[in-house]
């Protein structure tokens, strides 16, 4: 039986100690996990930091793997939220090739998903695209009509909705 | 020489080893070397009354400290040297983290300024070691050492146990220490190791007891750990419920108990895995339901109500699926169910189990030469089982355990979840300084005790008056034995010809003494010798019988319903466990 790669997406709050993305990293090679996107930024309290993790294995063991990463010293929280009631959101930088003939043609794209030029020279256009992650990958097909120099996304952080912390 | 330091100014090192003795640390096992200079020189000029250990090898000095710590229950303490002398602790490191043993390593390392620079014995230590400590340090602060000590200790042998290590800059240890306080604040606010026990589960675990025939307590390592044996044989007695333990477990619950089955699982006994397959409800107390004792995972108790009561909730549901389960100390979720069960209906039960232990009995061939087993039930029948074991990994181990019943709890000390050739005799080491009144035996065979023998000399310097048992068959036995049963006896890398004589190699060292057993007639003879030489360590080279295998057996990755009591007649499958 196959399974199709699910991500899961882990949000882990820890001390900002040094090591604790590499305990955290390892407790998911050693299972054979693959980090599919990772976000980590210092939290409110500069003492702690969030990390939103993109993961996909085999889900029969997610369970476990949370409950080893929470079981690190420097964890202090991680849980799953696939499929919570949540926020989630990217960020997309790309680079396009394009001349003042077909500027017109991507300022449209760039209008229909909310996006923005953060530079604009003769030649070239970096548009920023945020938004849900499905939002950010239908823009990103429609850009590759044009010719893509770099793509650059940072992942996905995720916050809960309501009054509940993440 | 310095001889108090009270009035001057103390160095990162000598903060650390003041902080050592805040801990009530007796004894350091160590090797110097450059980066560790600072620490080594700091245990002199404190005038500390902690005394260190010289050892021969850091890996000894590894396996002496968890043999102290489990034959005590407090944590050992290593110091040793960066690069080499911190990497040859990793396989000590290891063995403790498996077997949930609490343990402090402290590693010199380079000087900050050139971590990462590939200078002069420079590893990564603290990245090496990453995947088997409870948690671990690199100090970059001197005036961070006192909070990082107190964490430290309390990390590691509280929860469930196990290593932590402190990597310490040259710099570092002996930069000077401005922090004032000794005794700060801890600052630990992921980890929190005192559990609430849930009272609904303790409830569904006793309501589903009370429905249980054929009930089964299976007491694991974190019954010891716990000091939960009292509990244990209370709570046994109150359910007239038999009691399995693990290889880890022996001491957690008498094994001449009357409710005793003894070992179960790949080479336990014969009616504890008949019990296993027949119960109707099994309560692991403080097991992690390991894959030497469950054998095929899927067809484990798979008609019994499965419990599981574990201080750590990720060994729930990770080998095996439970119906009910509950988070917290061992001995204080047994006190908690104490109170909410009563005897249950075992007579037929425990009628039945008897009966298998009558038609099959642990037992071995008097015939023909000498029998490992034949040493150790006499080793028993002399002592009474009121002796420290410390094993290493093979055939001697299981016979051992076997054979050599444990009757009191910190009795029995074997390398379980690493299986470390090499562990028995140095951690026999460090069980003697920790229980100085109490005769402690190393069983081991040729092929471990060949790792770690250069420990004699540290053996002989402070006159230790260990017992070394070399059950010896030229061999690396069990691997012999899985060569012989499932690969038509091909013999690959296990024969150890060019063994020494190890009597001859213990009489050269001062204070040593050998002995040498051939004949099963001389057996009590050689033993009383060994007991009675107390002038420093005694080494016996028993010559057993060269092919030998163990039994019961339930070869990897099968059922325990394929077990086998003695050597089959037909060719047995390559089996498909791991090890």
């Amino acid at each position: 039986m196959s399974h199709q790669p699910i991500i899961h997406t882990l949000s882990v709050y820890v001390s900002n100690k040094p090591g604790v993305l590499a305990r955290i990293a390892q407790v998911f090679a050693r299972r054979g996990f693959n980090i599919e996107s990772l976000v980590v930024s210092p939290a409110m309290d500069g003492k702690f930091s969030r990390m939103t993790i993109g993961i996909s294995g085999n889900p029969g063991m997610l369970d476990q793997i949370i409950k080893q990463v929470s079981k690190l010293i420097d964890v202090i929280s991680c849980k799953d939220h696939t499929g919570d009631e949540a926020v989630v959101r990217e960020l997309a930088l790309v680079k396009i090739r394009c001349g003042a003939d077909r500027r017109s043609e991507a300022l449209q794209i760039v209008e229909h998903f909310a996006c923005k030029t953060v530079d604009l020279t003769e030649k070239s256009m970096i548009i920023m695209a945020t938004g849900a992650s499905d939002k950010v990958d239908a823009f990103v097909r429609m850009i590759k009509a044009f010719d893509v120099v770099e793509l650059v996304r940072t992942g996905k952080v995720l916050m809960v909705r309501g009054e509940q912390p993440t | 020489m310095i001889a108090s330091t009270e009035h001057m100014k103390l160095d990162g090192a000598q903060a650390l080893v003041k902080c050592l003795e805040a801990q009530g640390v007796e004894y350091i096992w160590g090797l110097s070397g450059g980066a560790a200079i600072p620490i080594f020189d700091a245990l002199v000029t404190t005038g500390t009354k902690i005394k260190l250990i010289l050892v021969r090898h850091e890996q000894g000095a590894t396996h002496m400290a968890d043999g102290y710590a489990r034959a005590t229950g407090k944590p050992g303490v290593v110091l040793v040297t960066s690069g080499p002398g911190a990497t040859n602790t990793i396989t000590g490191i290891m063995t403790a983290h498996m077997d949930s043993v609490p343990m402090i390593v402290i590693t010199g390392q380079t000087i900050t300024p050139m971590l990462g620079k590939d200078a002069f014995q420079e590893a990564d230590v603290f990245g090496l070691t990453m995947p088997v400590v409870k948690h671990s340090y690199l100090i970059k602060n001197s005036n961070d050492i006192p909070r990082i000590v107190k964490e430290a200790f309390h990390i590691a042998s509280t929860g469930r146990p196990g290593p932590v290590l402190m990597d310490i800059p040259k710099d570092i240890s002996s930069g000077p220490f401005t922090g004032g306080t000794l005794d700060p604040e801890m600052d630990l606010p992921g980890y929190k190791p005192e559990i609430e026990i849930n009272q609904d589960h303790v409830k569904a675990i006793a309501a589903a007891l009370a429905k249980s025939k054929r009930p089964v307590i299976l007491a694991g390592h974190g019954a010891l750990i716990a000091r939960a044996f009292p509990t244990i044989e209370k709570l046994a007695e109150k359910l007239k419920a038999p009691v399995t333990t693990t290889l880890l477990g022996k001491g957690a619950f008498n094994e001449e108990h009357p409710l005793a089955l003894g070992m179960l699982g790949m080479h336990g006994t014969a009616y504890a895995n008949k019990a296993m397959v027949e119960c109707d409800l099994v309560m692991s107390i403080g097991s992690r339901y390991d894959d030497r004792i469950i054998g095929q995972a899927s067809k484990f108790c798979k008609d019994a109500v499965r419990i599981h009561i574990d201080i750590d909730i990720a060994e729930i549901n990770k080998m095996i699926n439970v119906h009910h389960y509950c988070i917290g100390d061992a001995r204080l979720v047994a006190e908690e169910l104490m109170k909410h069960v009563s005897e249950l209906d075992t007579k037929e039960w425990l009628k039945h189990l008897d009966g298998y232990k009558k038609k099959y009995p642990l037992k071995y061939g008097k015939q023909g030469g000498l029998k490992m087993q034949h040493i150790l039930d006499e080793l028993y029948k002399m002592t009474g089982g009121k002796i420290i074991v410390s094993t290493d990994v093979g055939q001697h181990q299981m016979w051992a355990a076997q054979f050599l019943k444990t009757v009191r709890p910190d009795d029995w000390l074997s390398s379980g979840g690493a299986g470390t050739m090499g562990y028995g005799f140095p951690a026999a080491i460090g069980a003697q300084f920790g229980k100085p009144e109490e005769q402690v035996w190393a069983i081991v065979g040729d092929g471990g005790f060949q790792m770690t023998m250069c420990e004699l000399s540290t053996a002989c310097v402070h006159k230790l008056p260990v017992k070394v048992l070399v059950l010896n068959n030229h061999y690396l036995g069990m691997v012999r034995q899985w060569q012989e049963l499932f690969y038509d006896d091909r013999k690959s890398g296990v024969d150890l010809e060019g063994n020494p004589d190890f009597a001859k190699l213990a009489d050269c060292y001062p204070g040593a003494k050998g002995f040498t057993l051939k004949r099963p007639a001389d057996i009590r003879k050689i033993l009383k010798r060994a007991m009675e030489y107390n002038d420093g360590p005694c080494v016996i080279n028993a010559e057993c019988e060269k092919t030998d295998n163990v039994f019961p057996m339930i070869p990897a990755g099968r059922a325990l319903e394929d077990m086998i009591i003695e050597r089959p007649r037909y060719k047995m499958e390559k089996p498909t466990g791991s090890t």
